[in-house]
C-alpha cells in the first residue's frame, strides 16, 4: 500500500520536474532578452530539480542512496539560485540593461574589447535579438 | 530504451562538437567544451564506466573549462580569422580522421565479448583482483596495482604540465608591485561569499572521501585531487586571490606537487626493497592483501597531492597572470 502511494507519488514529481525543466527550456530559447531568460532558466532549474531529486529519493528506500540524494538536494539548494545570482550580478556588472530601459551603452562603448571577464554587453544584447 | 539514450547522447556531442569547431567566439566555445565534459560524462555512466565518467565530470565538465576561461581572460574571447591555417587545419584534421574511420572499420562490434580487449588480461583482472588486492573496486585495483606503472606515467605527466605551466609564467611572478586585486573580491558579493562559506567545508570533506574511498566506490586520487582543488579555486574566485594566498603558502602548493610523485615512486622503490618488483606492494605488510591495500592507499594518496597541487598552481599563476594584464589600464 505505502509503496504504491510512494510510486505514484515520486511519479507526478519526477513527471512535475520533468514539465518544470522544459518549460525552463522553452523559456531559454523564447524570452526576449537576457534577464527573463536568465528568470526562465535558473527557477525552473531549481525548482524542476528539486522534484527530480525529490521524486528519486521517495523511491530510493532507507539506505546510502538516500543519504546521497539528500546531499545532492542541498548542493542544489545553495548552488542553483547561487548561480543565477552571479549570473544576474555579473550581467549588471558589465552594464546590461534591458533593451530600452535606458542608460545602457553609454560605459560599453568604453569597454576595451576582448575582456573576457564579462560579456560585452552590445554582444548580449544583439545575440539576444538574434 | 537504453539505445535511446545513447543515441541522444551521442548527437547531442556531435552537435556540441561541430559548433566548438565553427564558432569564432571563444568563451561559447569553453562553455561548450564544459557541455562536451557533461554529456560525455554522462555517455560514459550510461555504459556503466563509472570511474571515468567521474573523472570526466571533474576534469572535463569542472576545472578544464574554468582554466580555459582563465586563459581567455588573459588572452581575449575572439578569435582571429586565418582562412590558410584554417585550410591546413581542416585538411590535417580530415586526413586523420579518414584513417581513424578506416581503422575502426576492423575493430570488433561494440561490446562483443570476443574483443581482443576482453580476452587478453581483463578476465585474469576481474577474476583474480578480490583474491588478490581485496577490494570491490576492480577498476581501482587496476589502475593503482596491476597498471600502477601506466599510472605513475600519468602522474608524471601532470606533474610536468604543471612544471610547463610555472616555467612560463610563473617565475616572474615572484616580482610584484603592487597587490592583486580580483574584481569579486568586493564586499558587495555577499550572496557568494556567504554560499562559498557554507559550501567550501563539504566540497573539501568531499574530496576526502572519494580520496579514500577509491577503492570500494567510484573515485580514487585523480577526481579526489581536482575536487580538493576546486575547493581551493571557489574560495579565491570569490575571495580574492590575496585571500587564498594567506592560507595556502605558495612554495609549499609547489613542493607538495613534487612530493606526491616522490610518494608513488617510494612506494614503488619500497616494492623493490621488500624482494619484489617495482610497485609490487605484497611485500609491504605482513600478508599480500593487506600489502596491497596498504600500496594502494600510499599511491592514491600521492596521486591526489600532486593533482590537487598541480592544479592549484596552475589556477593560480593564471590569475597572477590576469592581476599583472589589469595593473594596466583596463576597465572590467
Amino acid at each position: 500500500m505505502i509503496d504504491s502511494v510512494l510510486a505514484i507519488l515520486s511519479a507526478v514529481m519526477l513527471g512535475l520536474g520533468g514539465f518544470f525543466m522544459v518549460s525552463g527550456a522553452i523559456g531559454l530559447l523564447r524570452f526576449p532578452d537576457f534577464y527573463s531568460r536568465m528568470h526562465a532558466a535558473s527557477m525552473t532549474d531549481t525548482l524542476g530539480s528539486y522534484l527530480v531529486v525529490g521524486g528519486l529519493m521517495l523511491t530510493a528506500g532507507w539506505g546510502l542512496p538516500l543519504f546521497k540524494l539528500a546531499l545532492i538536494l542541498v548542493f542544489i539548494f545553495f548552488t542553483s539560485p547561487t548561480a543565477g545570482h552571479a549570473l544576474a550580478k555579473s550581467a549588471q556588472h558589465c552594464d546590461l540593461r534591458l533593451p530600452g530601459g535606458g542608460a545602457s551603452t553609454k560605459k560599453a562603448d568604453n569597454e576595451i574589447s576582448g575582456s573576457a571577464q564579462g560579456p560585452d554587453s552590445r554582444d548580449v544584447v544583439s545575440a539576444d535579438r538574434v | 530504451m537504453e539505445l535511446i539514450l545513447d543515441i541522444a547522447l551521442l548527437s547531442l556531442l556531435l552537435v556540441t562538437a561541430v559548433y566548438i569547431a565553427w564558432t569564432r567566439d571563444l568563451f561559447a566555445a569553453v562553455i561548450l567544451a564544459g557541455i562536451y565534459g557533461l554529456l560525455s560524462a554522462s555517455f560514459f555512466m550510461s555504459m556503466g564506466a563509472v570511474d571515468v565518467a567521474f573523472t570526466e565530470a571533474a576534469v572535463g565538465a569542472g576545472i578544464s573549462p574554468l582554466l580555459m576561461l582563465s586563459t581567455l581572460a588573459i588572452c581575449g574571447r575572439a578569435q582571429r580569422a586565418n582562412p590558410q591555417r584554417a585550410l591546413l587545419a581542416l585538411l590535417t584534421v580530415g586526413v586523420v580522421g579518414a584513417l581513424l574511420i578506416t581503422a575502426t572499420l576492423e575493430m570488433p562490434a561494440f561490446g562483443s565479448p570476443d574483443a581482443p580487449a576482453h580476452l587478453h588480461v581483463a578476465p585474469r583482472y576481474i577474476a583474480d583482483s578480490m583474491r588478490e588486492i581485496g577490494i570491490p573496486n576492480v577498476v581501482t585495483s587496476v589502475l593503482a596495482s596491476y597498471r600502477a606503472f601506466d599510472t605513475l606515467g600519468e602522474v608524471v605527466v601532470i606533474f610536468t604540465a604543471g612544471l610547463g605551466v610555472l616555467s612560463l609564467l610563473g617565475l616572474r611572478g615572484d616580482v610584484r608591485e603592487e597587490p592583486i586585486h580580483s574584481p569579486m573580491a568586493e564586499p558587495s558579493h555577499l550572496v557568494l561569499r556567504v554560499v562559498g562559506k557554507v559550501l567550501i567545508p563539504p566540497i573539501l570533506l568531499f574530496a576526502l572521501y572519494v580520496q579514500f574511498h577509491g577503492e570500494y566506490g567510484p573515485g580514487g586520487g585523480f577526481q579526489a585531487g581536482v575536487i580538493f582543488a576546486v575547493g581551493f579555486i571557489l574560495y579565491s574566485l570569490v575571495f580574492g586571490l590575496e585571500a587564498v594566498e594567506k592560507i595556502v603558502n605558495r612554495a609549499l602548493v609547489q613542493a607538495l606537487a613534487a612530493v606526491g610523485v616522490l610518494i608513488y615512486g617510494t612506494v614503488g622503490l619500497l616494492g623493490i626493497v621488500s624482494g619484489r618488483n617495482y610497485l609490487d606492494y605484497s611485500g609491504l605488510a605482513g600478508d599480500s592483501v593487506a600489502g596491497q591495500h596498504l600500496g594502494i592507499i600510499a599511491i592514491e594518496l600521492g596521486v591526489g597531492i600532486t593533482v590537487a597541487s598541480v592544479m592549484m598552481i596552475v589556477f593560480f599563476v593564471f590569475s597572477a597572470q590576469l592581476a599583472r594584464g589589469r595593473a594596466v589600464p583596463h576597465a572590467s
